[in-house]
């Protein structure tokens, strides 16, 4: 019987090439990705639905680095309660990056994958990257 | 795709005894291991990766130690002098700071401080594409920096050999720990880990908290020998009556220098929006930058800086102690012995659920998969070898790595005070075995826990 090693998988969809698109530090430290659209993805996708995609995902990443009174609140609860709050409760953060993780789930599935290509979650990049990994043209049938 | 590679391996397992059948099976539970057992940097892990020091944590005993023998001897000894003679908020107050202190340290020592993940291969060697083409021949090229704009100031930007990646602003790397720790504030042997983005609030908690502490233990002791020596004693006997006292005093009356200084100078720190690091190499200070610039992160309002740094929003953890490794595809050859477990990073794992998402897309439009779709899983065996890849994919395919899955997870040993709430929502699965045969999915992850976690024990603290 014919084996199915991982290697046989990837050839059937093989990584041609991975951009990275990388921080914008302009602002400061808030977590904001480059909108500029990346050379090697022109032939995949259309430049407008890419730069709308990561300006949604920097509103998402602004949204959860606000300054605004709910993290103040949250932050001064956190104080009183020596910390331990957190251990107990969802931050403000965590509850936007899963946001951010079904946004990118459902961009894949919908726009990204049927070209070919694939949106890592910045998170598992320790946010520094977006990740978008190129797959070669090729049928997914032997 | 993964389906088909694992109902592969189903067949030859069958094949052979139970007993091996179940040794293998273990050997397969056993390969599958958290991210914190393969981290890079010097850190020490507890409670199955809840809790990260940094690797040499010598004086964290000693302060946890002061701090408790000083409070130890104050409830015993001057607390109750005090309660019949001023009043019973004394050791009310005492107490209060004194929970206050020992949790700030903890939460300061046991949190990541916002260590940065070493860059993947295919980053390092795009970053490196753009750096340099000339295939330089010295191991070591010079320092490269990258120089950018942060509010119409420029800074630069390090290039940092050992995590592969250009260090984001205030990001520094520490030596002792060996990791980029953002917002690196500095390494402090007494808290025995960095001070960085996460943390840094725990610490100036920790810190002021400490500063009133030590004043409040050293007004009590004076008042009490104070009073003990106006009752017609002399000094000499009223300390001869209480000798605790003044241990106590002499620990507060030099601990009190160091602690207030300490405060007032974090204090200053926060309010401009500065770093230790940063104020240590002057990297702001008006004699090295020119009239326009100046710190540039800092809001130039001192209640603006200090909400920020001390109320603004918890940033997450970048790096995902509790995720799990993908597990390796074992080949026939290597079923008699456990092979060396390879770091496998993140680019395998997304690439596989990418070949998910691709996959049922394929299969959607046109039937002829080469997998039958659906459930290996119902097979028993195949069941546990699948499991651990496939819940990436089932549940996200995108982003495959099991940063999802970190909350899920229930260890076989939950560390109480820092079990996080919706880890403790899960139920506490016993050890049965015929619980991993008959439950179906959402289940498996945490078969995969029961077993693992004989082997993933407690690391011993040295």
């Amino acid at each position: 019987m014919a084996t199915h090693s991982l290697q046989d998988m990837r050839q059937q969809a093989s990584v041609a090439a991975k951009v990275f698109i990388q921080r914008d530090y302009t602002n400061g430290t808030v977590c904001h990705f480059q909108t500029k659209f990346p050379s090697e993805l022109e032939s995949r996708i259309n430049k407008q639905q890419f730069e709308e995609t990561v300006r949604t995902l920097n509103n998402l990443y602004a949204e959860a680095e606000k300054l605004g009174s709910q993290s103040y609140i949250e932050g001064c609860l956190a104080c009183l309660t020596a910390y331990i709050i957190f251990l107990c409760m969802e931050t403000h953060y965590e509850k936007v990056l899963k946001k951010i993780a079904k946004y990118i789930q459902e961009q894949n599935e919908k726009i990204y994958a049927p070209q070919g290509l694939l949106l890592t979650d910045p998170i598992e990049r320790g946010l520094r990257v977006i990740e978008v990994t190129i797959f070669e043209e090729r049928s997914l049938t032997r | 795709m993964k389906n088909c590679e694992y109902q592969q391996i189903d067949p030859r397992a069958l094949s052979v005894s139970p007993s091996s059948v179940q040794n293998h099976t273990e050997k397969k539970v056993q390969r599958l291991r958290r991210k914190w057992e393969v981290f890079p940097g010097k850190n020490r892990f507890f409670c199955d990766g809840r809790i990260i020091l940094a690797r040499q944590s010598g004086i964290l005993p000693v302060t946890l130690g002061l701090i408790v023998v000083t409070c130890g001897l104050f409830f015993a000894f001057d607390c109750p002098f005090l309660v019949t003679h001023l009043t019973v908020f004394i050791p009310v107050i005492g107490g209060v700071l004194s929970l206050f202190v020992v949790t700030s340290l903890l939460r300061t020592s046991f949190t990541d401080p916002g260590i940065l993940p070493r860059a993947t291969p295919d980053e390092a060697a795009d970053i490196e594409k753009q750096i340099d083409n000339s295939g330089s021949s010295t191991y070591r090229p010079p320092p490269r920096t990258k120089e950018i704009l942060i509010n119409q100031q420029v800074v630069k930007l390090k290039y940092c050999f050992t995590c592969k990646m250009f260090r984001p602003p205030r990001t520094s790397h520490c030596s002792l720990c060996d990791n980029c720790v953002e917002r690196f504030d500095h390494h402090c042997p007494w808290v025995g880990n960095c001070v960085g983005k996460r943390n840094y609030r725990f610490f100036y908690s920790f810190i002021i908290s400490l500063s009133f502490l030590t004043s409040f233990i050293f007004g009590c002791v004076v008042t009490h020998i104070t009073l003990r020596s106006q009752d017609g004693k002399s000094l000499i006997q009223a300390i001869q009556e209480s000798p605790a006292s003044v241990v106590e005093l002499v620990i507060c009356f030099f601990s009190i220098w160091s602690i207030l200084g300490l405060s007032g100078f974090h204090t200053y720190l926060v309010a401009s929006n500065l770093t230790t690091n940063e104020d240590i190499k002057g990297s702001w200070s008006s004699k090295r930058c020119t009239e326009e610039s100046g710190n540039p992160y800092s809001y130039n309002n001192i209640m603006t800086n200090c909400c920020v740094t001390l109320c603004g929003p918890m940033p997450p953890s970048l790096i995902d102690r509790r995720g799990f490794l993908p597990l390796v595809a074992a080949s026939p050859a290597t079923e008699t012995e456990l092979p060396p477990f390879p770091v496998k990073n993140d680019t395998n794992m997304c690439t596989k659920s990418t070949k998910d998402v691709l996959e049922r897309l394929v299969r959607s439009l046109d039937s002829r998969g080469r997998c039958p779709p659906g459930a290996p899983k119902t097979t028993p065996v195949a069941v546990e070898i699948s499991a651990a890849a496939t819940p990436p994919a089932e549940r996200s395919p995108p982003t495959g790595c099991s940063r999802q899955h970190a909350g899920r997870h229930t260890a076989a040993a939950p560390c109480p005070p820092f079990a996080r709430g919706r880890e403790r929502r899960d139920s506490f699965q016993s050890s049965n075995p015929a619980f991993r045969l008959a439950s179906p999915s959402p289940s498996l992850s945490r078969t995969f826990i029961l077993g693992e976690a004989p082997d993933v024990g407690f690391i011993p603290p040295p």
